[in-house]
């Protein structure tokens, strides 16, 4: 755990937060789930929180990310609005994707969320895409500084991937790519010790993931992923130098989900005595007892910080409950763009 | 000889001149517009279509890559994502399937899966086709298997005009496009306009008129269906060879009023016969346009079968203007001949 005494009070108390909404936001969506409101798949990120909360804290607003099939953290942590996301699990109209995508492929690029992804590693390779343009738009703002683009001159992006994901292809190609570009790309593996059922010694020969960044020759940082401010303090190194120019980090967060790998998996495949080990080091809970012990809030000041939570959430169900569902030939639409109408073609 | 048709004269181009001019017109149109490719850069690409681009836009534009078609692909798509056009080349579509994640699961529905939220101005150039004894690895033609998947679009041009004009209209393009360019037309000449020119995608062209028999054939079968044209035609068939020019969007008002004029359809393809894109233009036809068809419909198809290497395999595999030809009488005359293959 670190000092406190480097940051607001405000910058420390919102980060409790967002690590309180997401853990909220997927506790009622598997509720919701088990109510019949959300027709497919949830994988819950919840043990995770400070993985996402404390990555994108080190983000400004050109940056991007890319995420994975556990993506609502991810997505939370970078601003998206639970009221669009409930809405677009519950496959209704006013989803960020319009009931197109559902809980694997939430997306806003105008929010820097290139969307989360159903294939585990697909999220990668689009990273890189985005470290190019960003890496362009540094060339934009010399000689066009009246460009837009060259807004985001200073942008990084960060694509997120678990453990499992760091055996693919994918994943190597991408981060060769990336070193021998030096694009602004922060490549963040959770390691939450388990490819779906498959424990992390079953899948790799390796216990620490980040030393797969020497075979690219770019830096490999361990983060202690339950701690909200050690990932935060790494990511921010990473931007840093990605900012400058100076190429791609691999940066591995140790975390573990509290959850089976998708709801409805009871994770009876863990030992109890490392999911007793994991519920302890729960990043929500620890880090509240650091904010108290440092006297950053009260218990009061944190308990209404909860039940603003619970507020919004509880506005977001009931604006997802009040969206209309699709109609159906709406699935002909979005295949193309608008210039062909848009419409399924042969 | 008049101005014009001197200038003509003059603007034949090869295919690979054709393409590499929609380039560098492309790219300097739009100054973001990068292009990505395994030796594409110094050593201009394996047929020399990028050739001099490196030296003419730089080293930030012209983006030689490691062997690496999955990252490739993604990062071609995640910065036309992120609003920078980008034109990708596979060296041989074969290779496409190293990047199947990235050109099906992901470039083809991103648009869909965000509800129209986003848009990918992406091109993967693929070469694509059989080069001569290339065999099994670097032969196929494998534009079906793309056509088969919503929200990509797929071009397939025959004559160095067609691909200035379509290539130019795929990088304008705001959705993911299939640019598939046929090995063995790299070095093939045809008139080029000099000027600034698109084709649109979706619009098929008559490469020869004729009353007979609509004979349909695009990339490396377009000059043997010509040819086959031209043998027909010293028997009185009169042959109109039509390119469809791109799979999707494909331009059924195009095929519809050429079996307008004829009432029978021969479709050639070098593709495998089962399902080929042949299948497609045949189940459009007798779907939509049976009461125009006097005769039943041919495909004159490569075999059912792996490219082989030798150069008397591959000829028997892939249908040359003779099988073409015949495949006409056959429909024309109603004659019997096995199809080699299946
Ligand atoms: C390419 C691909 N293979 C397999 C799957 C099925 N699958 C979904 S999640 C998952 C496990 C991924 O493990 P990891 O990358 O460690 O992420 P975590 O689930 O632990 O967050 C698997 C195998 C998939 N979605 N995509
Ligand atoms: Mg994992």
């Amino acid at each position: 755990m670190q000092s406190l005494a480097s940051y607001t009070p405000a910058f420390l108390k919102e980060l409790y937060r967002k690590m309180v909404l997401i853990r909220r936001f997927e506790e009622r969506a598997a509720e919701l789930r088990s109510l019949g409101y959300i027709p497919g798949f949830l994988h819950p990120y919840i043990g995770q929180e400070a993985v996402a909360v404390g990555a994108c804290a080190a983000l400004g607003p050109h940056d991007y990310i890319t995420s994975t099939h556990r993506g609502h953290g991810h997505i939370l942590a970078r601003g998206g609005d639970p009221r669009y996301m409930y809405a677009e699990l519950f496959a209704r109209r006013d989803g960020y994707n319009r009931a197109k995508g559902g809980s694997l492929h939430i997306a806003n690029i105008e929010l820097g969320i290139i969307g989360a992804n159903g294939i585990v590693g697909g999220g990668i390779p689009i990273a890189v895409g985005a470290g190019l343009a960003l890496k362009q738009a540094r060339q934009i703002a010399v000689h066009h500084p009246d460009d837009p683009r060259a807004r985001r001159a200073d942008g990084v992006a960060v694509t997120f991937f678990g453990d499992g994901a760091s055996n693919q292809g994918a994943f190597h190609e991408s981060l060769n790519l990336a070193a021998l570009w030096r694009l602004p790309v922060i490549f963040i593996c959770e390691n939450n010790l388990y490819g779906e059922f498959t424990p992390q010694h079953k899948h790799q020969t390796i216990r620490d993931i980040a030393t797969r960044a020497s075979s690219y020759a770019v830096p490999g940082l361990i983060a202690d992923g339950n701690d909200v401010l050690d990932v935060y303090r790494v990511v921010s190194k990473a931007a840093e130098e990605a900012r400058k120019g100076r190429g791609p980090t691999l940066v591995e967060c140790k975390t573990y989900r509290h959850r089976g790998h998708y709801e409805g998996d009871m994770g009876q495949y863990r030992p109890a005595e490392e999911v007793a080990f994991w519920l302890e080091a729960d990043p929500i809970k620890n880090y509240r007892r650091l904010l108290l012990a440092g006297a950053i809030c009260t218990e009061e000041e944190l308990q209404a910080l909860d039940e603003a939570v619970e507020q919004e959430l509880e506005e977001a169900v009931a604006f997802a409950k009040a969206s209309p569902h699709p109609a159906p030939e709406e699935a002909l639409e979005d295949v193309f763009v608008e210039s062909y109408g848009g419409r399924a073609l042969l | 000889m008049t101005a014009t048709s001197r200038a003509e004269k003059e603007r034949r181009l090869t295919y690979a001149q054709a393409i590499r001019e929609a380039l560098a017109e492309e790219m300097e149109r739009d100054p973001s517009l990068l292009l990505l490719g395994e030796d594409i850069g110094e050593p201009g690409g394996v047929f020399g279509v990028t050739q001099g681009l490196l030296q003419r836009f730089g080293e930030e534009r012209v983006l030689d890559t490691p062997i690496s078609e999955e990252a490739v692909i993604g990062a071609a798509l995640g910065a036309a994502l992120l609003g920078v056009p980008t034109v990708a080349e596979i060296m041989f579509s074969d290779f496409a399937t190293l990047a199947m994640d990235q050109i099906v699961n992901q470039a083809a529905k991103f648009r869909y899966m965000t509800g129209g939220r986003t848009s990918a101005p992406l091109v993967i150039r693929m070469v694509t086709g059989t080069a001569g004894a290339t065999a099994a690895q670097h032969s196929q033609s494998l534009e079906a298997w793309f056509t088969a998947t919503p929200g990509l679009k797929v071009v397939t041009a025959s004559t160095p005009a067609d691909a200035k004009g379509l290539l130019k209209s795929a990088i304008r393009d705001p959705d993911p496009v299939l640019f598939f360019e046929h090995k063995l037309l790299y070095n093939s000449r045809g008139a080029v306009p000099a000027d600034d020119y698109c084709i649109p995608l979706g619009e098929g062209r008559v490469a020869r008129e004729g009353s007979d028999v609509t004979l349909v054939a695009y990339l490396y079968m377009l000059p043997r269906a010509l040819k086959a044209a031209e043998m027909l035609a010293r028997e009185g068939i009169s042959v109109e060879v039509w390119d469809p020019r791109t799979l999707v969007p494909f331009d059924r008002d195009g095929l519809r009023r050429s079996l307008e004029k004829t009432g029978r359809l021969v479709i050639a393809q070098e593709a495998p016969r089962r399902n080929g894109f042949c299948a497609e233009i045949a189940a459009i036809a007798a779907e939509e346009f049976f009461p125009l068809l006097k005769a039943p419909i041919k495909r004159v198809c490569g075999t059912n079968t792996p490219m082989p290497y030798a150069p008397e395999l591959e000829q028997f595999v892939i249908p040359d203007e003779e099988r073409i030809a015949a495949g006409v009488r056959e429909v024309l005359y109603n004659a019997v001949r096995a199809a080699p293959g299946g």
